[in-house]
């Protein structure tokens, strides 16, 4: 498990546009950040510069493991479980295709990320059937993902993110498209994981929970 | 190697599954392979001439049809982002995904070569050394393609502008893939498969690293 994740004096420059400098913040294990600010203010783009997809215009930006400063972009993405504006799936494929290739892709453990209270799991193919019923898609497993509506599409978004057992969750607008029992679902996984020592930093307009952090762009 | 495999595998069936890869690449060669003895008229020593650089030009067009959503589709459904955080390395995908194009276009083009040979009355040694010639050549098809398909990946209309780039890059392997079988058709010792070799295996080895850049570099854009 990682400790925590630290940006020192950021900035992001985007075309022409210098869309934040001076940007500074810190997220310890089991802590959430939630990124609020206007459209276009540049949550997407700190988001994508914290995974490593975008270089900083200026700053530094690095996870800390083990008292270890691990800053290239490419080992930082290790620690990373990505919730984007766009759902990876493959219209052909069946939700747990879909969930087994992600499985192989990120060599995903086969236990974690189950609420208690549920069956214990031994192997990996019991552990996605257990995270697609935590994310309400059980009686959609082998439904193609051309079918799924933008809400379905987010909840295996969702058991991804469980599946691949990351310690820092990026989530961009992870409320949008889900109903009223989509949100509580995840507040009640963002809690879960930091709960377990995960960290979360979110883009959102709506409130992650009570007690979080939150940074103004 | 697990992430590596369930990369390739994945491509492997999206190419059967969603169009676009095998039949699209098979169908194409047949036909570009039919019309042109149609068009040439029934002169078969003129055909067996030029049979060899047609059938080789018809096959690495058609391993092109594919290439343009090689990487735009994973682009594009955000897919590419998530193998960018995977433990496979973007070296890797793009290795994984180049050789799942030619396991989907290029082997069956070579499969079926000597059954388009035919339509050209290209001898037996000249029908087996044109799919020799393939087996050797299309990897370096697939290798220069990655190369033009992670450059254009974010391009709206990328697949235009695709061909422009991979095929100047292909020169030589229609060169000497073709230069092989005129080796057996004319007994004359070009050397053709040395550099056909030479120019494969350059390009198959160097192809992944230049395709990672170019994602990482349409990743930040």
């Amino acid at each position: 498990m990682i400790a925590s994740l630290t940006a020192e004096k950021l900035a992001c420059t985007r075309g022409t546009r210098r869309l934040f400098e001076g940007l500074s913040f810190r997220v310890t294990a089991g802590q959430a950040l939630a990124l609020e600010g206007a459209n276009g203010a540049g949550k997407t783009s700190l988001l994508r510069l914290v995974a490593g997809f975008l270089p900083q215009a200026a700053g530094r930006v690095f996870v800390t493991e083990n008292g270890n400063e691990i800053v290239e972009p490419e080992e930082r993405g290790r620690f990373i479980g990505w919730l984007g504006h766009h759902d990876a799936l493959k219209a052909s494929f069946t939700v747990s295709e879909q969930l087994a290739f992600f499985s192989k892709l990120y060599s995903a453990p086969s236990v974690g990320g189950i609420a208690a209270g549920t069956s214990p799991v031994k192997t990996g193919e019991e552990r996605r059937a257990a995270l697609l019923e935590q994310v309400g898609l059980a009686r959609q497993a082998e439904l193609p993902c051309r079918y799924l509506s933008a809400g379905q599409r987010r909840r295996l978004g969702l058991a991804r993110l469980l599946l691949t057992a990351r310690p820092l969750w990026l989530l961009d607008e992870p409320f949008a498209a889900l109903d009223v029992d989509g949100k509580g679902l995840v507040a009640r996984l963002i809690a879960l994981h930091c709960g377990q020592g995960g960290m979360v930093i979110a883009a959102t307009h709506e409130p992650l929970g009570l007690g979080n952090e939150s940074l103004k762009l | 190697m697990t992430p590596f495999f369930a990369l390739l595998r994945r491509d492997l069936r999206l190419s059967v599954r969603e169009g676009g890869g095998v039949g699209l690449a098979l169908g194409f060669f047949a036909l570009v392979a039919t019309l042109v003895p149609l068009g040439v008229g029934p002169d078969m020593l003129l055909l067996s001439k030029v049979g060899a650089g047609i059938l080789w030009v018809g096959a690495t067009l058609a391993a092109l049809l594919s290439l343009d959503r090689l990487f735009q589709a994973d682009y594009e459904d955000g897919s590419l982002d998530l193998v960018a955080l995977s433990p496979l390395s973007l070296e890797g995908a793009a290795a994984a995904k180049m050789i799942a194009h030619w396991l989907a276009t290029g082997l069956p083009l070579t499969l079926l070569s000597p059954v388009l040979s035919v339509l050209f009355g290209l001898p037996t040694g000249a029908m087996l050394m044109l799919a020799a010639s393939l087996l050797l050549g299309t990897p370096a098809v697939s290798a220069a393609g990655a190369i033009g398909a992670s450059l254009t990946l974010s391009l709206r209309r990328g697949g235009l502008i695709l061909p422009l780039i991979v095929l100047p890059l292909l020169t030589p392997a229609v060169i000497f893939g073709t230069g092989m079988v005129v080796e057996v058709q004319t007994g004359l010792a070009t050397g053709a498969f040395g550099f056909l070799a030479a120019f494969s295996l350059a390009t198959v080895l160097l192809s992944p690293f230049i395709a990672a850049m170019a994602v990482r570099l349409n990743l930040a854009g």
